[in-house]
């Protein structure tokens, strides 16, 4: 039945049109649930900590999409009405936070999910929070990027926990963080306080076999919920002194729960007779990789496994390393583990070596694989029992070095993408001003690749608006202007707009409405008149917000009307105030794929305007021929890779010889 | 059973998560263990994209170590040399000849060595498979089935853990009914040219 349901979600997204390859892919792969009713299946880390939540009768989710966290509340949303809950994407993670306290308060569970930026915008109420407790269980999943493939930072949320004093739990694998993400509502009820989840990337998008049944659905409705008024729930000095003291109080109770439950504990060597007796203690998805290096290894001992890293109960693997000559700590990241265990080692007493970040045996950056902890393990073996003999290191894969160096293939914008359009309009319109370009998070952030690098700087949501301002603070002078997305603009680009009023700036605010949250997969928001599963919304109109700002001018264009777009550019940087314009075109994932176009090559002058200054990866340069090269050409011919053209028709707009137009229909 | 490892290249947007799922599940028909690992976000925009796919028993890291993938799988001539050093010794390679030109080669930024890229994959041996699966695909109807020709051609090799009908399967379990036919005919124009063991390099 249920995946019947997905079935017919699927051809109604297809019907809208054509997708892209990219976004059809995704349609199909957030239907592969289910696909019988009870047995193992494949299952995303995201999913199973969807999966794990509704098992654990959650309520309420509130979340903002960001790689790598999206899938959890996508998967939620999917099935929220057959379990009773209340899902939604809020316009940011302090709204989601906030919302997810409401419920917990009313006494139901709660879930809040955002990447680990995002918990950046939401720690001002998880602070109090913190201090005020929960009722409900509350649970918190933010998925740290190391890496980071998809992030602004590496930021480790694990420290993020340690200042605000909470628990985390931290999966190995898509199958513990099923079962962790259950715990995880165990715990924060049981000590009244909220707990983070915290998949990586490698958590987070890694797909394993589970056996796995979708559990029976409760009778809807659920039984009410109630908010009961209590002095504890309004921070005031006084309460907040207090429940310091509680906050601290609770921490050791934290970490004596993670080792009854088994999260934290030593795991047997993978043969009867240990082979040597020196201790590792690691966690999350490192945890894999230690395994996999030690039986590469041919190496058997027991190892700490780490699944609540902070409060981290230092004193239990203190236990198990007694006796031991020395102790590598493996994670991810930050040495969390590793300086917790080092104060408490050190209050202890114990004098054995410890090699891990803060040694130099393992980076402090990046992504760890099996490769980076396997060299680890061999230095650490050969310091500390040099007697020991491992296999010999693989001698160098031959021919490695022949291999030809593979061109430089950063992301770019999409073919047919219309922030493309913008960005080259606002170009065009001010080659000669030098503007300053202020770019944010988003699609759009790869308007800062060559050739268009529309995007002087990128810091975090919304900062491109009141940077923008602050830049006309310095140079008053330089037209400035800022690009950020509708999501963007709805999450965090609406303060900054009424302080450039108010303050008087003089900037330009172009928002990139290209009516979906594209680039984490096409998430609504508050503009586009539905939510989550497609069904009808109030329409929040971006033009009217900026208005009720007190934007006094105010302009809707269709990027891909370029020559509308430049004079629109034009005349917004004249206007001596904030001056607004909204770039209004679907996303080319969510719209209907146009004629291809076709370039006439008696026509085209091979100036290179095209590819040199619009850049659409559609459009390439062909190698030259033989020929050509004997004509003495330089340059190659331009083709249009038809699989990849949208039809958008801004390079025929681009073009100043007229030799790109639509293919013929035949 | 020692873990196959399977790791898929190509650019954003061509299908290359969905050919590690197609191959994801039916190796978990086949009873296997199984572990993904796919890159999702910023770099589908048109960036290298990897996909990594174990099967066996007692898996632990979904990622796969360098030299010991039994197959690579390109979708795209010169993403293949992103996963090279994945690649085992022994290992196979099953590599589209077509190519995606960056913008960033137009612009002077980068290069794109198509003939020397070719002319290694080729004194590689018989354990490379060079072909056009994307003018195989536009053949059978759309250039988005290029996924679908690379899982027919790699269903040829032998001492794959999955068969070509569980490959099939699968990817009809995953596809939508109405896609079925043209992703069939691409599956079966990939199996044809993996069946050919003189696939040899087209000439551009």
């Amino acid at each position: 039945m249920m995946t019947r349901v997905l079935w017919i979600d699927v051809e109604i997204k297809l019907d809208i049109d054509c997708p892209s390859e990219r976004s059809m892919e995704r349609i199909l792969l957030m239907s592969l649930t289910t696909e019988t009713p009870s047995s193992r299946q494949l299952l995303m880390g995201n999913e199973a900590i969807a999966w794990g939540a509704i098992e654990a009768g959650v309520r309420v989710v509130a979340a903002y999409p960001g790689t790598p966290s999206t899938e959890v509340t996508e998967h939620i949303i999917q099935h929220a009405a057959d379990y009773g809950i209340y899902a939604e994407w809020s316009v940011n993670e302090k709204v989601a936070l906030e919302t997810a306290i409401a419920a917990s308060w009313a006494g139901a569970r709660a879930m809040a999910c955002m990447k680990q930026v995002g918990l950046n915008v939401a720690s001002d109420p998880l602070m109090t929070l913190a201090y005020l407790g929960t009722k409900g269980g509350l649970v918190l999943v933010v998925a740290d990027d190391p890496g980071p493939h998809s992030s602004q930072t590496e930021q480790d949320t694990r420290l993020f926990a340690r200042f605000a004093k909470l628990p985390v739990l931290d999966p190995s694998t898509p199958a513990e963080a099923r079962e962790m993400t259950k715990l995880a509502f165990e715990l924060s009820e049981s000590l009244k306080v909220p707990v983070i989840l915290r998949p990586t990337t490698r958590t987070a998008h890694v797909c394993q076999d589970v056996e796995f049944s979708p559990p029976p659905r409760p009778a809807i409705p659920l039984p009410p919920l109630h908010f009961e008024r209590d002095p504890n729930w309004a921070i005031l000095p006084t309460l907040s002194a207090k429940k310091h003291r509680w906050l601290n109080a609770c921490q050791k109770d934290m970490g004596r729960w993670f080792v009854e439950k088994g999260l934290n504990r030593v795991v047997p060597g993978c043969s009867d007779a240990d082979t040597v007796s020196v201790g590792i203690v690691t966690g999350g998805v490192s945890y894999n990789y230690v395994q996999e290096a030690l039986a590469n290894l041919g190496v058997s001992l027991p190892v700490y496994k780490v699944g609540g890293p902070t409060p981290l109960p230092a004193e239990d693997v203190l236990d198990y390393l007694q006796g031991k000559q020395a102790v590598l700590i493996v994670e991810e990241q930050e040495p969390v583990i590793e300086e917790q265990l080092t104060v408490a080692a050190f209050h202890r007493g114990m004098q054995i070596p410890f090699f891990g970040k803060l040694s130099g045996h393992l980076p402090r950056e990046g992504e760890f694989n099996t490769n980076t902890v396997q060299a680890a393990l061999r230095r650490y073996f050969a310091e500390v029992l040099p007697e020991l003999s491992l296999p010999e290191v693989p001698a160098a894969q031959a021919g490695l070095t022949d291999i030809p160096a593979p061109p430089l293939r950063t992301p770019i914008l999409c073919a047919g993408c219309p922030h493309r359009n913008s960005f080259y309009a606002f170009k065009q319109a001010l080659k000669r001003q030098d503007a300053l370009f202020t770019g944010d998070i988003g699609c759009y952030t790869l308007g800062v690749m060559p050739p268009l690098r529309a995007a002087d700087t990128i810091v975090c949501m919304g900062a491109s608006v009141a940077m923008a301002a602050g830049f006309d603070r310095v140079e008053p002078d330089r037209p400035h202007i800022a690009f950020l997305g509708d999501s963007t603009f709805f999450h965090s680009g609406i303060p900054p707009l009424i302080n450039a009023v108010y303050n008087q700036a003089r900037m330009t605010l172009v928002v990139l409405d290209n009516r979906t949250t594209a680039m984490t997969g096409h998430q609504p928001h508050p503009g586009l008149g539905w939510k989550g599963k497609q069904e009808p919304a109030p329409y929040i109109d971006i033009a009217a917000i900026a208005q009720a700002c007190g934007v006094e001018w105010i302009r809707t264009v269709d990027p891909y009307d370029l020559p509308s777009m430049i004079s629109a550019a034009k005349e917004a940087v004249e206007y001596p105030g904030v001056s607004v314009i909204i770039a209004r075109r679907d996303c080319i994932s969510i719209a209907k794929r146009q004629i291809p176009h076709q370039i006439d090559h008696a026509a085209c002058r091979r100036c290179g305007l095209c590819i040199r200054q619009f850049g659409c990866p559609a459009l390439f340069e062909a190698p030259l021929t033989e020929e050509e090269r004997q004509e003495g050409r330089k340059s190659g011919a331009v083709r249009i890779a038809r699989e990849k053209c949208f039809g958008c028709g801004a390079c025929a707009q681009v073009c100043p010889w007229d030799a790109i137009s639509p293919e013929v229909q035949r | 059973m020692k873990t196959f490892n399977l790791v898929i290249t190509g650019v954003g947007g061509q299908g290359g998560v969905l050919a590690s799922r197609v191959f994801a599940e039916a190796s978990l028909a086949a009873g296997y263990e199984v572990r993904t690992s796919e890159t999702i976000g910023m770099a589908q925009r048109e960036g290298s994209v990897i996909s990594h796919v174990r099967i066996g028993e007692k898996l632990q890291g979904a990622l796969i170590p360098e030299g010991t993938a039994d197959l690579l799988v390109s979708l795209e001539l010169s993403e293949s040399l992103k996963g090279w050093s994945k690649l085992s010794p022994q290992g196979q390679a099953v590599i589209n000849r077509h190519t995606i030109i960056p913008p960033a080669v137009g612009l002077g930024l980068t290069q794109y060595p198509e003939a020397e890229i070719v002319a290694f994959l080729q004194s590689q041996g018989n354990r490379v498979r060079l072909f056009d699966a994307t003018s195989a695909a536009i053949d059978a109807g759309t250039a988005r089935a290029t996924n679908m020709v690379m899982l027919g051609a790699l269903s040829t090799l032998p001492n794959l853990p999955v068969s070509a009908d569980m490959l099939w399967q699968a990817a009809e379990r995953i596809l939508p009914p109405r896609l079925h036919e043209v992703n069939r005919k691409a599956f079966l124009a990939g199996q044809a040219l993996g069946a050919c063991p003189q696939a040899t390099p087209l000439v551009s």
